[in-house]
């Protein structure tokens, strides 16, 4: 059985990067997630597990050493938050190139540019559109509790060296810095250097001892060769999007109405379907878990029967996109959304759900 | 007259192709000198035995490809970026040699903040830096360690320092950091200094085994191509006017360290 505790989503993260054997944490302070690092810093993981930490000299440092740390077949993991993700991207786009396993947490503040520290899921098109340049894909997580905070580290490194993929946790300020109760699970032992070998020694830099050389490169400069390795990529991500799309329902069974909702809007947007539901509209609510790959096909399969569906997302439509090409016109499909780190009430998104939708349909 | 068959055995053996270079045929230019270095890291990989546990990280620029000729496992980096690459990989693998190789357009203009912070933070990893004051892989842009008045294809009327600033001498900046162990400045365009750059860049190395800090060795470099010269032409130029700039010699050597460097800067 596990440890039950009450604690912050950011601490949360940190612990359980200790707990399922993360060798390295490489990160630089920004509002609001340096509790992550701060954490690490009074915890002293390194004297118990062994994991190392260090603070880098900035974002761009940082996931370059999570590119040096990853390329050895190691468990490495950044935090960060928005302005400091956008000067991660470099380092991402070569990562993803180079076929690397590594963890990335943003914990989303409003932007653009400086913004504001408060939450926001303004990040959405950045973290699952690949976010730096060429074609690329990286496994992104949305928690909606501080539990979920905890589980998805183990999950996004299992994902990550499954696929030797970058998974990102896509979080924001709300459940970073919520406090909420959370089991935590047993120490995991890091790898073994033989363990390691033996998982990863057909590409990881760990010295070519019996064998032959391995380079972490993301260099192809024949266009044959690129262009083949971009289509064992999307390759790859096909078959990501066939195995790992999570998602969780919420009163969707009977439902004329469904909400789409990720993070913590969804926490929001489950309120809102019990408001409604008192209410007597029946109202559902679909949470993508994996905003990529996203939950197309159950999605087309609630569009089938559904009168509508709403998007609430704290961002300008960014999700909303990518519903709307899912249900390709199948059903009805609003926005609801809020920006700049100001987030939606319960009763505020079934206002918008009732004028655009629900009104909507009835005058028609 | 002895048969020839007789002279070719492995005790009459005076020079041989180190081991860790590969057979591939070299993208350089002639009178490069990035072959030449690359073959001082191979030697050295060789003679201290460390092939095997090694891990290079190579650059942007010319020396991207390093990797296809010395034979131990590399990391590609992005533009500048090779020293924070280093460091991840050196922390968590503390065990191996790491190096970064890495030209002047790539250490002293886009990479600065990561080289400056891995050297201040002592890491135990070893820098090879070529600075042949141009971009050459890109078509010969200035460099920031172009020389003033030097001309070339981003500034076709010369470096003028009331536009562009002046040289950087990033070498003699990262020695005041107290993590460098070991800084020199060295070249490859004679046997001498062949001679003189082997025995920096294998003491690099030894100095990393020591784990007191950050090696780093420049080669100051010539560029035939980028800087529209000969090869001997440039090797001529780079004496006259590169090295009156960029002094030849070491500027930190704590190799044999003394109480108060270890004072200075504990070891990890
Ligand atoms: C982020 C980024 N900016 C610019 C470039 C283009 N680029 C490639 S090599 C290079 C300069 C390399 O010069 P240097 O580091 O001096 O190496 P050299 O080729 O002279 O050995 C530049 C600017 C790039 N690849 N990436
Ligand atoms: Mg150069």
């Amino acid at each position: 059985m596990g440890e039950l505790k009450l604690m912050k989503g950011n601490e949360v993260i940190a612990e359980a990067a200790i707990r399922c054997g993360c060798d390295g944490y490489f990160g630089y302070p920004i509002t609001p997630q340096s509790e992550i690092m701060e954490y690490l810093a009074l915890r002293e993981p390194w004297k118990e597990t062994g994991m190392v930490f260090l603070q880098a000299e900035s974002e761009v440092a940082a996931i370059n050493m999570i590119y040096g740390g990853a390329s050895c077949g190691k468990r490495v993991m950044t935090t960060s938050s928005s302005p400091g993700m956008s000067l991660m991207m470099e380092g991402l786009s070569y990562i993803a190139g180079a076929e690397l396993p590594c963890v990335i947490v943003n914990i989303v503040r409003g932007g653009p540019g400086l913004g504001t520290i408060q939450p926001s899921q303004a990040d959405y098109n950045q973290a699952t559109k690949g976010g730096g340049h060429g074609d690329y894909q990286s496994i992104v997580l949305a928690p909606a509790t501080v539990q979920e905070m905890y589980d998805f580290v183990e999950l996004s490194f299992d994902l990550a060296f499954k696929y030797r993929i970058p998974a990102i946790i896509l979080s924001d300020g709300v459940i970073g810095q919520m406090m909420e109760k959370v089991t935590l699970g047993e120490f995991k032992p890091r790898w073994t250097a033989e363990q390691i070998e033996q998982m990863s020694g057909s590409w990881a830099t760990t010295g070519m001892k019996g064998r032959k050389m391995n380079v972490t490169t993301s260099l192809r400069l024949q266009s044959e060769d690129l262009e083949k390795h971009n289509n064992n990529l999307q390759a790859k991500y096909r078959t990501i999007e066939k195995e790992e799309v999570r998602f969780d329902e919420y009163m969707t069974d009977d439902a004329e109405y469904i909400l789409v909702a990720y993070g913590s809007s969804a926490r929001i947007c489950h309120k809102t379907v019990e408001l409604a539901r008192e209410k007597g509209l029946k109202v559902g609510l679909l949470r993508p878990i994996t905003v990529w790959p996203y939950p197309t096909k159950r999605l087309q399969e609630l569009a089938q029967k559904a009168k509508g569906m709403m998007a609430v997302e704290m961002s300008a439509g960014q999700m909303f996109i990518d519903l709307k090409l899912a249900v390709n016109g199948k059903t009805p499909v609003e926005y609801y959304g809020r920006m700049g780190g100001m987030v939606p009430s319960p009763s505020e998104v079934l206002g918008a759900l009732e004028k655009q939708l629900i009104g909507g349909a009835n005058n028609e | 007259m002895s048969n020839i068959n007789d002279i070719i055995k492995p005790e009459n053996l005076v020079y041989k192709k180190a081991d860790a270079l590969s057979d591939n045929i070299m993208h350089y230019c002639p009178g490069c000198s990035h072959g030449t270095v690359h073959k001082l890291i191979a030697e050295t990989l060789d003679e201290l035995g460390i092939q095997d546990k090694t891990i290079g990280v190579s650059p942007v620029g010319c020396g991207v490809f390093a990797y296809n000729y010395i034979n131990c496992d590399w990391q590609q980096a992005a533009h500048g970026r090779a020293p924070a690459l280093a460091t991840g990989t050196k922390r968590l693998m503390p065990d191996h040699y790491v190096f970064t190789y890495q030209g002047d357009g790539d250490l002293a203009s886009i990479g600065t903040s990561e080289i400056m912070h891995a050297v201040n933070r002592g890491e135990n990893i070893t820098v090879i830096f070529i600075n042949n004051g141009i971009y050459g892989m890109t078509g010969g842009q200035m460099a920031p360690t172009t020389l003033v008045g030097m001309e070339t294809s981003s500034s076709p009327y010369g470096r003028d320092i009331s536009i562009h600033g002046y040289p950087i001498k990033i070498t003699e900046i990262l020695a005041q950091l107290p993590g460098a162990a070991y800084v020199t400045r060295q070249s490859v365009h004679n046997a001498t200094a062949v001679r003189k750059a082997k025995k920096a860049v294998k003491k690099a190395f030894e100095v990393q085994g020591k784990a007191i800090g950050t090696s780093i060795v420049e080669i100051v470099s010539t560029c035939s191509s980028g800087w529209k010269m000969t090869p001997t032409g440039a090797n001529e130029w780079m004496t006259e006017n590169m090295f009156p700039n960029y002094p030849l010699g070491d500027i930190v050597d704590k190799s044999k360290p003394k109480q108060e460097d270890l004072e200075q800067f504990p070891l990890k």
